[in-house]
């Protein structure tokens, strides 16, 4: 759907038939709470296939919730219920025959800090694989290079590989995560501030590496740098309170976004 | 944050002083012209510097305000426009100049039945109120009111385009009035640029005010 609004076109995200089966995830009337806490207010939002969508918002506005809901991560908090639907590539991933390892094998997640295993690059990377019963080691190591060579890590550790993970640099180590996530082959990466704990050269690396793994993958990314959500995300999504205030392509929220309150937030003004 | 408004305020200060000046530029331009008075031309002409001294203050701010705060939405369109209409206003300002520096070239003041067929007075008062136009609708951030300037740069442009007409018929009546037509003609055509110029900070400040490209459109 294009809308003109006075003389520039405005790709405007459909939200009628929101779960359809067309989107990667779409989400309807998503509501969340831990206990009394409404976390989440009647979210409702459709991901589209191989884009990088980045959720910002000020700490405590509900993104990384949001972002948890996906691989069901939030299943761990007691006070933790919902109402509303989600669906990935069209199935409800809370339904009764949701098999939840086999969700959180197509929905990877990378975490803030590097949480590398203290184990070996290579059995770090193969620790997926062997858990779902793969014992072929001919399989187990192409998927392991194959991983690697995805993250641009290959060439650093392919000497290495028996060495200790935690002996590797920051940048490096949530590379090896981010590999370790892909040995898996899932279709959605979840990623909650990736480069927050990184320099700007490893956090460079990793973004570069963001927007070469669209081509394969789903990405959804939780940043709080406002510069690293217009840098590389396709659709950008505004939270506030629980709310989800605006949701647009990532051009349109930081030249021309709709509502004042998200203008004030990309700008710096509050948050 | 502060900090940023802080230097958004003083960026805003500097473009309306700049603005000020070049106003006041061809103000002083067009007396020395239409009262001969090479005084106040030289005057402008040396006060030329000043606008270039600006034009690059602007110019650095606006680098120092883009790589420290990293500006998006309005605040980035703010900042885009700040260059551009430094950019319009340095070459207003230079026109200005060149309109001074004809009174100090002419031994003799231009004949005044000439100026006033050719209604070059109008032309300058609609160049003027045009200015005051885009001063206010920057200063109170209301773009209804730079608006105002395309309709009043009809006028500017009809009385440009009767001049080539007017003066070859004045010409033609009397060849002793060439040179006064040639000077004449040339003050006109800049007023004509300076009217441009003007039309282009109008749409800068509808660009920063309302987000609206209005570039390269007819507007009625």
């Amino acid at each position: 759907m294009t809308t003109t609004t006075k003389n520039r076109k405005i790709e405007k995200i459909p939200q009628e038939n929101i779960l359809d089966n067309a989107s990667k995830i779409s989400i309807k009337e998503m509501d969340i709470w831990y206990g009394a806490f409404h976390a989440i207010k009647e979210v409702s939002m459709k991901i589209n296939p191989n884009t990088v969508t980045a959720f910002i918002g000020p700490s405590g506005c509900g993104k990384s919730t949001f972002l948890r809901l996906f691989n069901r991560m939030n299943d761990y908090i007691e006070s933790f219920h919902f109402d509303g639907k989600i669906k990935i590539d069209g199935k409800n991933i809370y339904g009764k025959k949701t098999n939840i390892e086999e969700l959180r094998k197509k929905v990877g997640m990378v975490f803030q800090k590097p949480n590398p295993f203290p184990k070996s690059i290579f059995e770090n990377v193969a620790y997926g694989l062997r858990i779902q019963g793969i014992k072929d080691k001919k399989i187990i190591a192409e998927r392991v290079e194959n991983s690697l060579k995805q993250v641009a890590l290959w060439e650093e550790v392919k000497n290495d590989l028996k060495k200790s993970a935690l002996a590797l640099s920051g940048g490096q180590q949530q590379r090896l995560c981010i590999a370790r996530t892909l040995a898996v082959q899932p279709s959605v990466i979840l990623m909650d501030e990736p480069t927050s704990a990184l320099d700007p050269i490893s956090t460079a690396s990793i973004e570069d590496l963001i927007f070469k793994l669209k081509e394969k993958y789903t990405i959804i990314i939780v940043t709080h740098n406002m510069q690293q959500a217009s840098r590389i995300s396709d659709y950008t999504a505004f939270f506030y309170m629980g709310n989800l205030v605006e949701y647009n392509k990532t051009e349109l929220i930081f030249t021309k976004p709709e509502k004042k309150q998200t203008e004030n937030y990309i700008s710096g003004k509050f948050g | 944050m502060e900090k940023s408004i802080q230097y958004k305020d003083a960026l805003k200060k500097s473009g309306l002083k700049m603005l000020n000046l070049c106003e006041n530029q061809l103000t002083n331009a067009y007396q020395s012209f239409s009262t001969f008075d090479t005084d106040l031309a030289e005057e402008v002409m040396h006060k030329e510097n000043r606008v270039n001294a600006l034009d690059i203050k602007i110019e650095e701010e606006c680098e120092q305000y883009l790589a420290l705060y990293k500006p998006v939405a309005r605040d980035l369109r703010f900042i885009m426009a700040i260059r551009n209409i430094n950019s319009d206003l340095e070459r207003i300002g230079d026109h200005a100049y060149s309109i001074a520096r004809n009174v100090t070239i002419k031994n003799t003041p231009v004949d005044s039945k000439l100026m006033e067929i050719l209604q070059i007075e109008k032309m300058f008062s609609a160049v003027m109120e045009m200015t005051q136009f885009v001063s206010e609708g920057f200063v109170n951030k209301n773009s209804k009111i730079a608006r105002k300037v395309f309709k009043k740069d009809k006028i500017v442009d009809v009385i440009n385009t009767n001049s080539y007409t007017i003066i070859a018929e004045e010409v033609t009546k009397n060849p002793k009035l060439i040179e006064d037509a040639l000077v004449l003609f040339s003050i006109i055509h800049k007023l004509e640029r300076v009217g441009d110029l003007i039309k282009n900070i109008a749409e800068k400040i509808i660009f920063y005010l309302d987000a609206e490209i209005i570039m390269h459109k007819k507007i009625k």
